[in-house]
């Protein structure tokens, strides 16, 4: 099954994107190996050369590491996994908040609405 | 990187009509590129003239640093838009023939490919249907290790879930090094396998960029782009 993707956006990124939610979500587990680039660009049905982009970014910002002979690993470092999943979760909020907003509701109502919801009110 | 594709403000008219004009293009290895146009907008012609099935009416072209002829076919791997297999042959009489014919043909890979796909070399080309006429092609084409594939509307007739798939064995089994230039109009099936696209219009060349650059420039994609350039 390829990767999601959408049409609208550079590739590279969404696939930088898919591999850090890989990563938070474990499955792909710290230290462990990543499957080649080749592998990989079949997996999510892109061009090798993308996929080679993306990874190269994910290497620049520390989350993925390579070693020379034996290919591509996931960082040890947990407390940066971490980071990044608070990092994105507040992406992810501000986006709601935003999207909220538009729909016409205060910060006050947002959070009271929303906890009424987590209570299981879905009325 | 190389240059495997270079040609010079290339022409061909055919009587009195342009089929493509002053056309300068230089295509590097390792790289998946796609050739976007409408109907008559000079694609095959292109095409036909890098494999010297033409001979341009004005300007230079080289394959591989070499003119077109034997030494440039030697690294080009065609899949033209019409089949010109003889229907007659089975699949594996088939196979031999490419083997004899091209040093780079890799025997086993074709074999491989095919059993991946269920395709009995036994099998007659004239019993099989349009669209697994087209994946034996496709294969034979893909089981050479050129260093220049050609593909004219390699997808053009097939399901798309059979388009997945052949996607997927163009990205699978070219040469890390090769250069693919896929010709199509399906452009939202192939956009994401692509490099580069260049849109042809009117026999000319009107854009030559990455398909993230266009993404990144445009917000939108290489298919809603096309739409919009050759808005009828």
């Amino acid at each position: 099954m390829a990767w999601n993707l959408n049409s609208d956006r550079p590739i590279f990124m969404q696939l930088i994107e898919i591999i850090q939610i890989s990563i938070i979500s474990g499955k792909y587990a710290p230290g462990s190996k990543l499957p080649s680039v080749r592998d990989l660009a079949s997996e999510a049905a892109v061009n090798p050369n993308t996929m080679q982009k993306a990874l190269a970014e994910l290497e620049r910002s520390g989350l993925v590491f390579s070693q020379r002979t034996s290919g591509r690993f996931i960082t040890e470092d947990v407390a940066m996994i971490e980071d990044l999943k608070s990092t994105l979760a507040k992406e992810k909020m501000k986006q709601f908040l935003e999207s909220m907003r538009q729909l016409g509701f205060q910060k006050e109502e947002t959070l009271a609405l929303m906890s009424k919801f987590l209570k299981g009110d879905h009325s | 990187m190389s240059t495997i594709l270079e040609c010079k403000n290339l022409s061909k008219a055919y009587g009195g009509k342009t089929a493509l004009s002053h056309v300068s293009l230089s295509l590097n290895g390792g790289h998946i590129i796609g050739l976007l146009g409408p109907n008559g907008s000079g694609k095959t012609t292109l095409i036909k003239l890098i494999n010297g099935l033409l001979t341009p009416s004005e300007g230079s072209l080289l394959v591989g640093g070499h003119p077109v002829g034997v030494e440039s076919k030697r690294i080009t791997s065609y899949l033209p838009d019409q089949s010109y297999l003889n229907a007659n042959l089975k699949i594996k009489e088939i196979i031999s023939y490419f083997d004899d014919f091209y040093n780079d043909f890799d025997k086993a890979r074709a074999y491989d490919m095919l059993e991946k796909l269920s395709i009995h070399p036994e099998a007659k080309l004239k019993t099989m249907s349009k669209g697994t006429k087209e994946k034996v092609q496709l294969i034979l084409v893909m089981s050479r290790r050129a260093k220049l594939y050609i593909l004219d509307e390699p997808i053009a007739g097939v399901d798309p879930a059979a388009r997945d798939y052949i996607l997927n064995t163009i990205l699978s089994n070219y040469e890390e090094d090769a250069t693919i230039l896929i010709s199509t109009h399906l452009i939202s099936d192939i956009e994401n396998i692509l490099d580069e696209v260049i849109f042809i219009k009117d026999g000319q060349i009107v854009l030559n960029s990455s398909v993230d650059k266009i993404r990144e420039e445009n917000g939108k994609s290489v298919d809603s782009l096309f739409r919009e350039v050759f808005k009828c």
